[in-house]
């Protein structure tokens, strides 16, 4: 193995780190502001990477176009889902727990079978998209195109996410997660908040699953292999914490990768599962979750 | 009378926050102690040592002459120490007799037996007539008496009431009192938490005031009604306030 | 020693059993009028689900640690009890039970460290210990990798636990799995050991300041959950006569194991029962007549139904079995106090 090889395959695990990062971010940021977590977010990610492929065969303009569009509608289905069904979930009188975890696994039943419905079981991808097929060469990388551009983008969506957060609505959403009931005194709209911040987190997926799908095929079971690898970033790294996504994405985007290269490809994601339980072992709330 | 509780020295402090520092007082076997101070002085924080829940930074809290203090709920709960909570913590999914039944498991290896002793604790403690209602259906003050009755069936030695008076009406308080005595008179020594002086004074043998994480005095109710520091510390606004 | 009066308690439970007397009974004559091999298929695996169920139900339920992955458990059952009629010749009738022996013991090991987790930090920990094993199964060539193993047939036997020429032998095996695992529940309910759980899901520093020992009862709860659990997996690798780390350690399946006892009741002990009456023949009955011309019509339906159940029915379908508990008036409850 030389050096270049060793230096290709982690400039791709750092690419597709990123990507993950932002995908955890979303299941992380609904999970810090109301301890749910949502089990259908592997099927958000799969209709968003639907909903650009469907974009792109009909108008062919590309990811310019397919970035706002499929970020609205993943908005609008996020503060759906939570006015439709977790605020139900989370005023039940028994069994609450429980109940937010099937109703949100549940609905990802559901929008599997929707989506095999509608597509039918096919592997697709946007094969013909202006990124597809380029690559960037980089003192002697490779890097495809569109994988770049991934990990651009969901870099830039991380730092919007942050601004965010510093914005008065961030203000409040941290408000609404240090104290509930106290917020309610101070005038926010507690369900609003809540409604807002699933539309948030739904969104941030809608931008991973648009840049995905530039250069990963989709299906309607694709979203459960990304679920699982979002649910131990979001572990890794600590349940609410928007930091620990980021680094818990990086750090498994690596384990992957090089598990892969080193032992063999199709046990890379033992390698990453592997690490995740090692830290929770240490550390029973992630690299970054608040103790 | 014999001591069956010593607390020496200890101090615990969470961040920056003493919360106790270098407490030291004993209770004597079959008395009724109170323990007294302004929110915040460290009351709770020293029962939850007591009772094993945390550990103390230093000193030590012996049952008996036998250390008790940082070896986890479970040795204490063995050593005869029970408690209730500031802040109820019924099972809510259990009826009463139930949750009482879980406090009778601490020695009784038979369900049957669990249960007789179960259902005794909850006839002394005026709960019968609820024994088959789920705990998260009881009115506040019946929790507060299912909390009771749990860890009256452990047939501690001591026992550790958290502000179990407290929001009760003049009523039920008085009813609650009753209760106390009752146990007394059983042989179990009680260290009491709580802010309504008109109900507690009457009640205990002997009160020590906290404040700000420490030991102010020591001594008879009527002693420390007089004491200047404490009034200053606590009981002047509590009694204009009243 | 205060003589035991008659109470709720007592009663209920020998209400209990004696309806699960009848239950048995009426499921062990429920097959002889059944000829159709669509509908005994689909009652055996009702059974088997039920049972599932009931295993996981007395971790997850009884004991509030909700397990994201007892497909692990019913996997290394299968293939245990799979491996040894292969390799050594042990009859599958006993090979079952070392099954859920290996099974139980992966639980506890797999217990001891994710039991300091809590919340979904514990629940996503066990998804992906079962999901480290499966990958590592399908890449394992000694149990046959992912390409799987084949039971061997060499005669109808009970020994074997093997049938060709009729299903109903499994009808009675599954129902003896079911009705082992409910007896189980049942057993834990009345014991120490259930209320220790109960109180410790309920509030876990309430129990333990009342000498309640929380890891060891955790563990005990595993090891039982997981054993049946394996030994429901040696009866399904029996009944398909096939094993392979899909079919017996995938995630779906470790929700399907769960959903029973969620559809149910969870913690409850006619749940899982209930639950797998509903869930099997739903999932079932709308994979071969919709999944096939509606495509993914089938699981629009099953996943609207399970979001419907868990939002209307939280406690579970067994809560409509319960007579209506009169809420105590207050004012009831404070004459109480002053008795
Ligand atoms: N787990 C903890 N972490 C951080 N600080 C704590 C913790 N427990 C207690 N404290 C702090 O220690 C101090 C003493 O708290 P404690 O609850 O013991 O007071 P208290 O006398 O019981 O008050 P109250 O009458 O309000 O119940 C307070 O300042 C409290 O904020
Ligand atoms: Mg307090």
């Amino acid at each position: 193995m030389t050096p270049v090889l060793l230096l290709q395959v982690m400039a791709l695990g750092l690419l597709t780190g990123l990507v993950y990062a932002l995908v955890a971010a979303g299941l992380s940021l609904i999970f810090g502001l109301m301890d749910v977590v949502n089990f259908a977010h592997g099927q958000f990610l799969m209709l968003a990477m639907y909903a650009a492929f469907a974009v792109h065969a009909a108008s062919g303009v590309g990811v310019a176009l397919e970035l706002p569009l499929v970020v609205l509608l993943l908005f609008v289905l996020g503060v759906a889902t939570y006015r439709g069904l977790i605020a139900r979930a989370l005023g039940v009188a028994t069994n609450r727990g429980m109940v937010q975890i099937f109703v949100t696994f549940g609905l990802g039943i559901f929008l599997t079978g929707a989506a095999q419905f509608v597509f039918g079981g096919d592997f697709r991808s946007i094969g013909d998209g202006m990124l597809a097929n380029r690559s960037l060469i980089l003192h002697g990388l490779h890097l495809p195109l569109a994988q770049v551009a991934a990990a651009v983008v969901c870099l830039l969506a991380f730092a919007a996410l942050a601004l965010i957060s510093r914005t008065e609505f961030g203000r409040a959403l941290a408000a609404t997660r240090e104290d509930r009931e106290a917020v309610a005194l101070i005038g926010i709209d507690r369900n609003r908040i809540f409604a807002l911040g699933w539309g948030l987190g739904c969104a941030a997926v809608g931008v991973a699953g648009v840049m995905l799908v530039q250069f990963y095929y989709v299906s309607p079971n694709v979203g459960a292999d990304f679920a699982l690898i979002a649910y131990v970033t979001v572990a890794l790294g600590g349940f609410g914490s928007l930091l620990g996504a980021l680094v818990a994405g990086i750090l498994i985007g690596e384990v992957e990768a090089l598990t892969a290269l080193l032992l063999e490809p199709s046990l890379k994601q033992v390698g990453m599962f592997a690490i995740y339980l090692a830290v929770l072992m240490l550390r029973p709330r992630g690299l970054f979750g608040r103790l | 009378m014999p001591t069956l509780l010593e607390v020496e020295r200890v101090s615990r402090s969470f961040g920056g926050v003493a919360a106790n520092v270098d407490v030291s007082f004993t209770v004597q076997a079959g008395e009724i102690v109170g323990l007294i101070g302004p929110n915040g002085a460290g009351k709770t924080t020293l029962f939850n040592m007591i009772a094993g829940e945390i550990a103390p930074q230093s000193g030590v809290i012996r049952l008996d002459g036998a250390v008790v203090c940082g070896r986890g709920p479970l040795a204490a709960a063995r050593a005869g120490i029970a408690r209730t909570f500031q802040v109820v913590r019924s099972f809510d999914t259990m009826t009463v007799l139930e949750n009482v039944m879980v406090g009778a498991f601490a020695h009784a290896h038979r369900t049957r037996t669990a249960m007789a002793e179960a259902a005794a604790v909850i006839g002394a403690t005026g709960l019968a007539a609820h024994a088959d209602t789920p705990a998260a259906s009881l009115t506040p003050p019946g929790k507060r008496r299912l909390e009771v009755a749990r860890a009256l069936a452990m047939r501690p030695r001591l026992l550790l009431l958290d502000e179990m008076l407290t929001g009760l009406t003049p009523a039920e308080a008085q009813e609650g009192v009753a209760m106390i005595r009752a146990l007394r008179a059983q042989g179990i020594t009680i260290l009491m938490v709580e802010h309504v002086m008109e109900v507690l004074l009457p009640l205990i043998d002997r009160a020590v005031v906290l404040d700000l994480g420490r030991v102010l005095t020591v001594g008879t109710p009527a002693a420390v009604v007089r004491d200047p520091g404490v009034i200053r510390a606590y009981l002047g606004e509590r009694y204009a306030a009243a | 020693m205060a003589k035991l009066p008659d109470n709720a308690i007592l009663r209920r439970r020998r209400r209990e059993l004696a309806a699960g007397g009848a239950v048995l009974l009426a499921l062990a004559v429920l097959p002889l009028p059944i000829a159709d091999v669509y509908t005994q298929n689909l009652i055996i695996m009702a059974l088997l689900f039920a049972g599932l169920a009931q295993a996981w139900n007395i971790l997850g339920g009884y004991c509030g640690q909700i397990s994201l992955g007892h497909a692990l458990y019913f996997g290394i059952g299968g293939y245990v009890s799979t491996l040894l009629f292969l390799r050594a010749g042990l009859p599958p009738s006993l090979g079952m039970f070392a099954g859920g022996l290996a099974a139980g013991a992966a639980a506890l090991l797999v217990g001891w460290p994710c039991f300091r987790l809590s919340g979904h930090y514990y629940a996503i920990a066990t998804l992906v210990v079962a999901q480290i094993a499966y990958l590592l199964a399908l890449n394992w060539d000694f149990i046959g990798g992912a390409t799987g193993l084949y039971v061997p047939f060499h005669a109808e036997s009970w020994g074997d636990l093997a049938f060709r020429t009729t299903k109903r032998p499994f009808h009675y095996i599954a129902l003896a799995f079911a009705a082992a695992a409910w007896f189980a529940g049942y057993l834990i309910e009345g014991s120490r050991w259930g209320y220790a759980w109960r109180a410790m899901r309920d509030d876990p520093v309430a129990a333990r300041s009342l000498a309640v020992r929380l890891l060891p009862s955790k563990m005990a709860a595993a090891s039982i959950s997981g054993g049946l659990a394996g030994i429901g997996g040696a009866i399904f690798a029996q009944y398909v006569g096939y094993i392979d780390p899909d079919s017996v350690m995938s995630l779906q399946l470790s929700i399907l194991i769960a959903l029973p006892a969620v559809i149910g009741g969870v913690g409850t002990l006619w749940g899982p029962l209930l639950g797998a009456a509903v869930q099997v023949p739903i999932s079932e009955v709308s994979r071969s007549w919709l999944g096939g011309a509606g495509r993914g019509s089938d699981l629009m339906i099953y996943g609207a139904l399970i979001v419907t159940v868990a939002l209307l029915r939280p406690a579970g379908l067994a809560s409509l079995l319960r007579p209506a508990r009169r809420p105590p008036p207050a004012a009831e409850a404070r004459n109480a106090n002053a008795a």
